[in-house]
């Protein structure tokens, strides 16, 4: 299947800037964004001036724009750190969001050829979904590659796929103690596969590099789980592990795919491993909680859109979770205020 | 990639190969496979000749070996398909088990190196799968690899390997209708990961480059009631693989699915292909939403228990769809008696690592 030509006017990428100077950031992913619109929202508590080299299309948004639109109490509470993207997710308007974290730049694949993020991405999305069963050469939507003997026919047409989780090369998004203890390991294992993780399993969703559907997923992304120690260091956070199972459970019921592999990107160095256990454990500990928790949940008939599942999601979560840790109640809760500001702001019920 | 000098599970491992023609590919893999038992079930004519070339260490069984040695039971294993090769599983006294068909060579890595296949299907059985959470980052306990950032600790011990399933790379693993719309279409795709099949997940269990730890799953590699006489074929190696990822699912059992390749050299008739299969491309949509509903006792803590009650159920809700189906579950009975009579000293895969989550 030939790879799709993507329309601009389709994609917004939406950057949350941790640091100030994207001079370099920018540069190096020029010869793949240049032709999109660009969202770059700020963390709200950085406050330096951001530094954005010419030649894009791009809107900025910083504290006070966030402000102005939700209030400066809930822009802090939902869009610090690396939650600040969401608020690009928030007021996009376009069918697909591409979002790599500023620390990222383009890799090279076994070839040797720039990896065109955007275009994977959004090959990802706009083919199938095959989650009701599992396919040993993985996407068969890829070209070169098909269902294999034994797939049943009636599986073949796929599901709409909603989100694409890509990886990265030279720094693996482990967590801190994996990366303290094995200081020097870079991941240099280019995987060339894209494969629709099955319906009912749960995986560790990491927001570094993904490729999102709007149209179908609507508010399913959102800030939510939010760490007392929370840093500016991946591993100091996990918002994007709840918020992907979150996402997994809705997609699951509604009948979308979630994919995971291609693109990779490349991730630099950034901050000491070491330094950030002290505040990983409570992200650790609050996993082992939260994921057998979403393994069990199942909604109701009556969710028939991606709101009526996360409206279901947060009661259960502030029932099931709320007495565990605190930061789960305080997760529901912020799951219902990003609700009520999709509702206002977002581009109203997504389609079901 | 130069053998190990001394062959990992050397006196552990026999390696079956069903065939029905000759045994030359064994040349090329040769320095691979030399320190292995081969076991060979020699399929069609008994009064053939089977060549076996110089140096291995194997034992050939054919029909009249079959018929000998299972009596009655021996209509249990299939006559003129490749679903014979179960029978070797059956009469071997290892603990792991290769199965390879008889067209697949040694295939070669992106850097043009040869791939040991078996070694690899080794490292996969003796390191631990993980189906109870999805790894973005494949199998953790490749050299390299590990758990991402929100693996829960508590899963990280993994569970026993039971399968290693491979691929092809030239010759796909396609049904005919595939073969007949892209006759042309070859893998050339080296996707170099293993990963482990999460639990509730089904895949299509293909035969030609398969290894599995025969004490905690061999009972459940019947690959039924396929060739001569039989409604349906090619589906052998799906039907055992069904049975085995419930079995393994419900046993806390993990089965990995990628690395290693081997070269599939020949593409077999697709016309011949679609009249085996025709049957069971109808049949496999209603077989599919079978296994995936169904549940174990928790009493069943066994395989050979666990398969009885498989073939219970598989009387109970498939014999509607065909009585072939009420055949099939005799035969997996039929199976399981022979297993236990050639393998009396004790029931495989009595659960490996406590209950499954």
């Amino acid at each position: 299947m030939a790879e799709f030509s993507v329309m601009e006017g389709d994609v917004d990428i939406v950057i949350g800037a941790l640091q100030s100077d994207l001079t370099s950031f920018m540069n190096e992913w020029r010869p793949i964004f240049s032709r999109f619109h660009l969202i770059i929202t700020k963390d709200p508590h950085l406050k330096e001036e951001l530094k954005i080299p010419e030649g894009f299309n791009v809107k900025i948004y910083q504290k006070s724009d966030m402000d102005k639109v939700v209030g400066s109490s809930l822009t802090s509470r939902l869009f610090s750190g690396y939650a600040c993207r969401y608020f690009g997710y928030l007021i996009s308007q376009k069918k697909y969001i591409i979002s790599v974290d500023d620390d990222c730049m383009p890799a090279k694949d076994d070839k040797g050829f720039l990896i065109d993020v955007v275009s994977q991405h959004i090959t990802n999305l706009a083919t199938p979904a095959t989650p009701l069963y599992f396919n040993t050469l993985y996407d068969p939507f890829r070209k070169g590659t098909d269902f294999v003997r034994g797939y049943p026919f009636s599986m073949r047409n796929g599901v709409p796929c909603a989100l694409s989780c890509g990886l990265w090369l030279n720094l693996a998004d482990y967590d801190a103690p994996t990366q303290a203890l094995k200081a020097e390991q870079r991941n240099s294992q280019y995987v060339d596969a894209v494969l629709t993780i099955p319906r009912g399993v749960m995986m560790p969703f990491s927001g570094i590099n993904i490729g999102i559907n709007r149209e179908l997923l609507g508010p399913t992304l959102f800030p939510g789980l939010k760490l007392a120690g929370e840093g500016k260091f991946r591993w100091e956070t996990v918002e994007d592990i709840w918020c992907g199972m979150c996402a997994k459970v809705v997609c699951d019921h509604l009948g979308y795919g979630v994919k995971s592999g291609l693109p990779y990107v490349w991730r630099n160095e950034r901050g000491d491993a070491i330094a950030s256990l002290k505040k990983d454990w409570e992200g650790m500990k609050l996993m082992e909680e939260a994921v057998p928790f979403f393994q069990s949940l199942t909604l109701s008939p009556a969710a028939v859109t991606a709101e009526d599942c996360l409206a279901e999601i947060s009661t259960l979560v502030k029932e099931g979770l709320g007495a565990v840790n605190p930061v789960f109640a305080q997760a529901a809760d912020a799951m219902t205020q990003w609700m009520q500001l999709w509702k206002k702001i977002g581009c109203g019920p997504s389609s079901a | 990639m130069a053998t190990p000098a001394t062959p990992l599970l050397k006196d552990q491992l026999d390696i079956v190969i069903p065939t029905i023609r000759n045994l030359d590919f064994l040349e090329m893999w040769r320095t691979i496979f030399q320190h292995y038992h081969l076991i060979i079930v020699q399929d069609g004519d008994p009064s053939k000749t089977v060549k076996v070339p110089e140096g291995f260490d194997y034992e050939l069984y054919n029909r009249n070996d079959i018929n000998k040695i299972l009596g009655p039971k021996a209509s249990c294993i299939s006559f003129k398909d490749s679903a014979c090769r179960c029978f070797g599983f059956m009469v071997s006294k290892k603990k792991y088990i290769y199965t390879i068909d008889d067209d697949c060579f040694v295939a070669k890595d992106p850097s043009g190196n040869d791939i040991n296949a078996l070694e690899q299907h080794i490292s996969n059985l003796l390191t631990p799968s993980t189906p109870y959470f999805f790894n973005t980052l494949y199998d953790p306990f490749r050299a390299g690899a590990d758990f991402v950032r929100g693996y829960p600790f508590s899963l990280r011990e993994g569970v026993p390997t039971a399968v290693s399933h491979g691929l092809w790379l030239n010759i796909p693993d396609y049904d005919a209708p595939t073969q007949l719309v892209k006759p042309l279409e070859r893998n050339t795709r080296y996707v170099d990961a293993i990963l482990t099949i999460p639990k509730g997940t089904l895949f299509p269990m293909c035969g030609m480059n398969l290894a599995f730890n025969r004490d905690l799953i061999g009972p459940a590699m019947y690959f039924g009631l396929m060739g001569d006489g039989q409604p349906v074929g090619r589906y052998d190696d799906m039907w055992a693989g069904w049975c085995t990822k419930v079995i393994c699912d419900h046993l806390g059992l993990g089965v990995k699915t990628g690395l290693p390749y081997i070269y599939h050299s020949k593409a077999s008739n697709p016309f011949v292909n679609l009249k085996k299969e025709y049957k069971g491309i109808f049949w496999q949509e209603e077989i599919i939403p079978f296994f995936q509903a169904a549940t174990l006792p928790k009493g069943c803590t066994t395989v050979q228990q666990c398969y009885i009650e498989l073939a219970k159920q598989v009387k109970d809700k498939l014999a509607k769809v065909d009585p072939y189906f009420d055949k099939l579950a005799d035969a997996m009975l039929m199976w399981i008696n022979a297993w236990d009579e050639l393998n009396p000293s004790g029931a495989a895969g009595a659960a490996a690592s406590g209950t499954s989550k």
